[in-house]
């Protein structure tokens, strides 16, 4: 009995209504002529051209995009490393503290994980600047990946990876040729939710800063404590659009594969 | 044909995919809160880094001993004697339970409603949820400034219907942090609910409904209570991270709105006193432990029922 009533609708309405208008005006008003950002002066582009003389805020959107080009990177390898020693090797010593410290990370508020980063690299002497918010930002994302590469790995026919090593295959390769192409998709996410993490987190990063090293998080706080600017909305607009569209591609591009792999499976359930 | 020799690196293979992201884990995660606790019972100094260490190995174990002794559990006795900290730490309480409550009940009827439309739609609806989620969480709090400030789109648009006639103060006030809150973990807590109603078995329903039972009371008998896991998961993804909330409180909230996460960056960036935002930070995981211990074991058991 799968009905889908009147009331149903007008709460999935109400309620992807309400999860976007927000974001909706944000982006309409970053297109507005007026400096004052909630009366509407016409449409103009020239907060985008304005932000293109801004040294400080390109500055801090380069530093972004190799931090989290660099820490998504590494961190899906560990995170995918992580996720297969949770799911394939059992109950190994240690195993316990292992899945908390995967677990903990995800709900773990960013003021004590960035505190207690912090307080480790000066225990440690190390200059704090691009590199330590690199290692903060790996140390969250791996989790986030290996969490979701693990859900993936735990749903997977074995099958096919014994069938490998019974005629020959070395586990690794058999990791690299059957394995990571299955997982890929799970892969793929992982990298993505970890790049996203990484360009949107401000918490961790203002603690584990040193001089220097201004992410663009930082710089539209900053701006954002100062109030509400048509300059802040046409740079928030860019991120949305950017990650909107990464995350769409990405959620065709899966779909498409997700059919072909169904058609293929029917096409061999056809054979004789 | 997998000869000794292959055996031996495959089990050193093995060996290091665990201990590599291990070794990571323990030095990036758990090492730093050792160190946390261990600062947040030193003095503070000016200068840098602005704290004494506690423990000097220089003295040797007799030193040791002496500095064990008189352990500075000042920061501590600080925390108790400063009615700002301990309010702090009610209010984070009191703003993440209700909050987690109002999430739950802005989030049930969307995740029903998802369950309960065609299949064919799902997916699509299930992305639309998780699309603004990827959108950066600072540019979402930010996005509500311009809707709740007094000339903002809300007042604007109240007045023009002619509800209100003088614009309402709400930012800066601890509806603005609800309403931020409820905004932005809503996805949290529809994921989990909707995964727990999409797989509700829907001849239940049916056999209650022949029976003559009333839709609302098949809701509360058999929805709800099948629903619980989901309900229970999204909780603990909520109240955890919300009771040290930073960003919310900070931009949507007032110089009356006390949060924990708040007091701690305002110590630390502002006061400068590392040792006491250690102690904050201690006292913070202290009441955090139980449930992020809880949640864990749920989420491990979930697991093993998947797999």
């Amino acid at each position: 009995m799968r009905t889908f009533s009147r009331f149903n609708v007008a709460s999935v309405t109400l309620g992807l209504a309400f999860l976007y208008a927000p974001i909706l005006l944000l982006v309409i008003y970053s297109f507005n002529e007026s400096k004052l950002v909630t009366v509407w002066g016409g449409w103009s582009t020239r907060w985008y051209g304005a932000l293109l003389q801004d040294e400080a805020m390109l500055d801090a959107a380069w530093t972004t995009l190799r931090l989290a080009l660099i820490s998504a990177s590494v961190a899906t390898v560990l995170g995918t490393m992580a996720a297969v020693a949770l799911v394939r090797f059992g109950r190994f010593k240690g195993r316990s503290l292992f899945s908390g410290m995967i677990y903990a990370p995800l709900v773990m508020p960013d003021v004590i994980t960035g505190l207690s980063l912090l307080l480790l690299f000066v225990a440690l002497g190390v200059a704090r600047g691009f590199w330590t918010i690199v290692l903060a930002h790996i140390t969250f994302s791996m989790c986030y990946v290996a969490i979701v590469i693990q859900s993936r790995l735990s749903t997977f026919d074995r099958s096919l990876e014994e069938a490998a090593q019974d005629l020959g295959c070395r586990p690794f390769k058999t990791f690299l040729v059957i394995t990571l192409p299955i997982i890929l998709p799970a892969v793929v996410a992982g990298w993505m939710l970890g790049f996203t993490l990484s360009l949107d987190d401000l918490v961790i990063a203002s603690f584990t800063t040193g001089p220097g090293a201004t992410t663009l998080p930082m710089k539209i706080y900053s701006q954002v404590r100062l109030g509400v600017t048509p300059e802040v909305n046409a740079v928030c607009t860019i991120l949305i659009a950017l990650v909107a569209t990464g995350v769409v591609i990405a959620s065709i591009v899966s779909r498409r594969r997700e059919l072909e792999r169904q058609r293929a499976e029917r096409l061999a359930a056809a054979m004789p | 044909m997998a000869g000794e020799g292959d055996k031996e690196r495959s089990g050193w293979t093995r060996w290091l995919v665990v201990a590599i992201p291990y070794a990571w884990l323990l030095i990036f995660f758990l090492v730093p809160f050792v160190i946390v606790v261990k600062i947040s019972v030193s003095t503070p100094l000016i200068g840098q880094p602005p704290y004494t260490p506690t423990f000097d190995i220089t003295g040797g174990i007799a030193g040791l001993f002496a500095s064990a002794r008189q352990l500075v559990v000042d920061n501590y006795i600080f925390l108790t004697k400063d009615a700002l900290y301990w309010k702090s730490y009610l209010s984070s309480l009191w703003i993440a339970v209700t909050s987690t409550f109002l999430v739950l009940l802005f989030s049930y009827p969307i995740a029903y409603g998802m369950a309960r439309a065609p299949r064919a739609w799902q997916p699509s609806l299930l992305m639309l949820i998780i699309l603004p989620f990827w959108t950066s969480f600072l540019i979402r709090v930010y996005a509500w400034i311009g809707i709740l400030k007094k000339e903002g789109f809300l007042n604007q648009l109240l007045m023009w219907l002619h509800i209100i006639h003088e614009p309402l103060t709400i930012l800066n006030t601890n509806w603005a942090v609800y309403i931020g809150i409820v905004y932005s973990y809503m996805p949290f807590m529809i994921l989990p609910l909707y995964a727990a109603l999409e797989r509700l078995d829907g001849t239940l329903l049916e056999a209650a409904s022949d029976l003559g039972c009333p839709p609302t009371r098949s809701f509360w008998q058999i929805t709800f209570p099948l629903s619980l896991p989901g309900v229970i998961a999204g909780s603990f993804l909520v109240f955890i991270p919300v009771t040290g909330e930073f960003v919310i409180p900070d931009l949507l909230g007032g110089h009356t709105t006390l949060m924990i996460g708040k007091t701690l960056w305002d110590e630390f960036f502002s006061n400068r006193d590392w040792p006491l935002a250690s102690a904050v930070a201690v006292v913070l995981l202290i009441l955090l432990v139980v449930p992020i211990v809880i949640f864990q074991n749920q989420e491990q058991k979930r697991l093993e029922r998947e797999s």
